[in-house]
């Protein structure tokens, strides 16, 4: 296998509980990226999705949570193993980060160009005028009209779909490998949705990199990813192209994700339109069962289930991996209870 | 811009008019509310005093009248600022209350500017260092500045200041007699304001140490703090550059709302010091029960803090631009 653009082992992360003993949030993921892919991460609130994101860039927040171990590889370095001093130059140079919140991510007593320009100014060795200027070929190029005249103006005096821009801007100032989207377009309304994520997709062909797409809307998935990855409880649970998982999810939690979409193109493949939810909520990650997470959530629930801690093992096809000790074979028939 | 802001500034001065004339007229009739009048204090002071005496004063102070008629001149006065005639000074209001203000305003003025100052360099440490000896230091120390009270302070820094090490005067403006002239006067006041000063801006100083560190610890909390460490910037420009500015804007708000609460700890203040000040003023003319003088007093007061909130909003504009002045929006979807 040619080498990744992004290889992840064993990544754990860990988080105090209130009794002061530490839990991981992060438990044990795996990940790779490649350039000109984008990879969902799908799950519930609560999963360890963006926790995973801020293990990879080092932001967990401290004193709350703690690294504990796994590789992020990127370019032959593990940056885990980075200075501190090294790792904020990779931050935003090789690895950037959108997030949820555009009405928040932004400095509110900073003008947004400068916001754009300071990303340039921390990592290259520029003039403050060079740097102004390519901010603006920024703002230009996520779309904003009137680059020229958003670029004194501050974060309130812009919508929400046009932050996220700017964000997007800050971002890819500096042209980076690795792009983790954090929910990029949850506070977003649909078309504005719509918008950002086409402008996301076009700009990583142009550019060549890699997306880390966080999300919990399933449809976006379905439009903009190749690759799949489902989260639950901190674990990596399934693994799959975005075809082969739309087309017959194995593990019963991402079908049980598939069947609460209410999108009409998203069906369960025997044809099953019933829009169900998942009963219950993710077990809190400090008191986490024996055995597999989701069993007590799971329709198809054995007692060693509660017994067996389920390994991520290869399934079906090349690259697809499943956790789940009662996954079978992905016969079509199979998947629809 | 700094036309929008004079406008700005003059609108909020003739909102705060009505405000003036509300304070005046519930002073007028609580401070007689006190028992005791002028004539009572002329007599006690006399030793002894006939009621033709005490009438014949009452008479020539108006204080004979009925309460309606006084009410009425005071307010027709007042609208054209003369604030009356005190006579315990035998002098008008105006000249004794403009002799004093220049003191108290630089009293306040620099005790303003330590409290904010060193209040939020120490909040801003203590933010820093949270969970860490240096902030438990720091927090300790406001808890303690913050509970101790203000003319307790202002004794104990005479006493280990001014009379055990005495590098300080004990009280006063001035060196009496000392006619140094221009520079040396002004270091002679310097010298003499460091303690009244200190004692003054020493409760508000624990106060804005709070505030700073509790806004310190939200703003570094905050998305776009991420953000800004999401591109790799290192950690002490994320707050000099990122966190410092939105973090003090509570304590700006809070130094606007505690002026007038300084200008009360100025009486007490000006008061152990001597400090020839308003609220020195204000705090014998209560005893002599100088009414005009002490309406006088506190009528000048209220302006000043009308008029320093004015100021503070127009600071804030210079800091927030979220903040407009006129109130339009320039929002644009």
């Amino acid at each position: 296998m040619p080498q990744s653009l992004l290889r992840v082992r064993g990544l754990r992360t860990e988080f105090r509980s209130p009794r002061g003993s530490w839990f991981p949030v992060v438990n044990g993921v795996d990940l790779r990226l490649e350039a000109g892919e984008t990879l969902a991460v799908v799950g519930e609130s609560g999963c360890g999705k963006s926790m995973l994101a801020y293990s990879i860039m080092r932001l967990v927040p401290r004193p709350l949570g703690r690294p504990a171990g796994g590789e992020v590889l990127l370019g032959g370095r593990d940056l885990l193993q980075l200075s501190e001093r090294e790792m904020r130059a990779v931050r935003g140079r090789d690895v950037s980060m959108i997030f949820q919140e555009p009405m928040t991510s932004l400095n509110p007593l900073m003008p947004v160009g400068e916001q754009v320009s300071e990303s340039i100014r921390e990592h290259e060795s520029c003039t403050s005028g060079e740097a102004a200027r390519r901010a603006l070929e920024l703002l230009d190029l996520v779309g904003i009209p009137e680059p020229a005249k958003r670029f004194g103006q501050y974060p309130h005096h812009l919508s929400g779909g046009m932050r996220q821009r700017v964000m997007i801007a800050i971002a890819l100032a500096c042209r980076p490998k690795v792009l983790i989207a954090d929910e990029p377009t949850t506070a977003l309304d649909v078309t504005i949705q719509a918008q950002v994520l086409a402008l996301l997709d076009r700009l990583k062909r142009e550019m060549g990199m890699g997306i880390i797409l966080i999300t919990h809307d399933l449809g976006v998935v379905a439009e903009w990813a190749q690759r799949v990855m489902v989260m639950y409880a901190g674990r990596k649970v399934e693994e799959a192209s975005a075809e082969e998982f739309f087309g017959g999810p194995a593990h019963p939690y991402s079908r049980a994700l598939l069947a609460s979409v209410p999108s009409p193109e998203l069906v369960l493949a025997d044809g099953d339109h019933e829009l169900t939810e998942i009963a219950g909520t993710v077990p809190p990650l400090d008191r986490l069962p024996q055995g597999c997470a989701f069993a007590g959530r799971c329709p198809r629930v054995q007692d060693r289930c509660g017994e067996e801690q389920p390994v991520l093992r290869p399934f079906g096809s090349e690259g697809r991996m499943v956790a789940c000790l009662r996954a079978d074979s992905p016969r079509a028939g199979e998947i629809g209870r | 811009m700094w036309q929008a802001r004079l406008s700005y500034l003059l609108r909020r001065f003739a909102h705060g008019l009505p405000i003036v004339l509300a304070i005046v007229v519930v002073n007028f009739f609580l401070v007689r509310l006190a028992p005791g009048d002028a004539a009572t204090v002329l007599a006690g002071e006399a030793g002894a005093a006939t009621a033709q005496y005490m009438e014949q004063i009452r008479a020539q102070f108006g204080l004979d009248q009925p309460l309606y008629v006084q009410f009425l001149s005071y307010m027709k006065n007042i609208l054209v600022f003369d604030m009356g005639y005190s006579f315990r000074h035998g002098r008008t209001v105006a000249s004794l209350i403009f002799e004093r203000l220049w003191a108290t305003l630089l009293l306040m003025g620099t005790a303003m500017a330590i409290s904010t100052g060193i209040g939020v360099l120490l909040g801003a440490l203590a933010a820093r260092y949270d969970r860490k000896p240096l902030g438990f230091a720091i927090v300790l120390f406001a808890i303690v500045s913050y509970a101790t009270p203000l003319f307790w302070v202002g004794l104990m820094l005479i006493i280990v200041f001014a009379l055990n090490l005495g590098w300080f005067p004990t009280s006063g403006i001035a060196t009496i007699g000392a006619d140094t002239g221009g520079l040396g006067h002004v270091l002679d006041v310097a010298h003499h304001l460091v303690l009244p000063a200190l004692t003054l801006s020493f409760f508000y100083m624990a106060l804005y140490t709070r505030l700073m560190r509790a806004s310190m610890l939200e703003t570094l909390r905050m998305d776009f703090v991420t953000t800004a460490r999401a591109k790799g910037v290192a950690e002490g420009r994320v707050v000099r550059r990122h966190v410092l500015r939105n973090a003090i804007l509570p304590v700006l708000t809070m130094a606007g709302v505690q002026v007038s609460g300084m200008l009360g700890g100025s009486v007490i203040v000006e008061s152990v010091f001597g400090w020839p000040g308003l609220g020195l003023l204000a705090f014998e003319s209560l005893a002599a029960r100088d009414l005009n003088l002490l309406l006088g007093i506190f009528f000048l007061s209220s302006l000043l803090v009308v008029a320093t909130n004015a100021l503070i909003d127009l600071a804030y504009t210079l800091v927030d631009p979220r903040i407009e002045l006129a109130g339009r929006s320039k929002r644009n979807d």
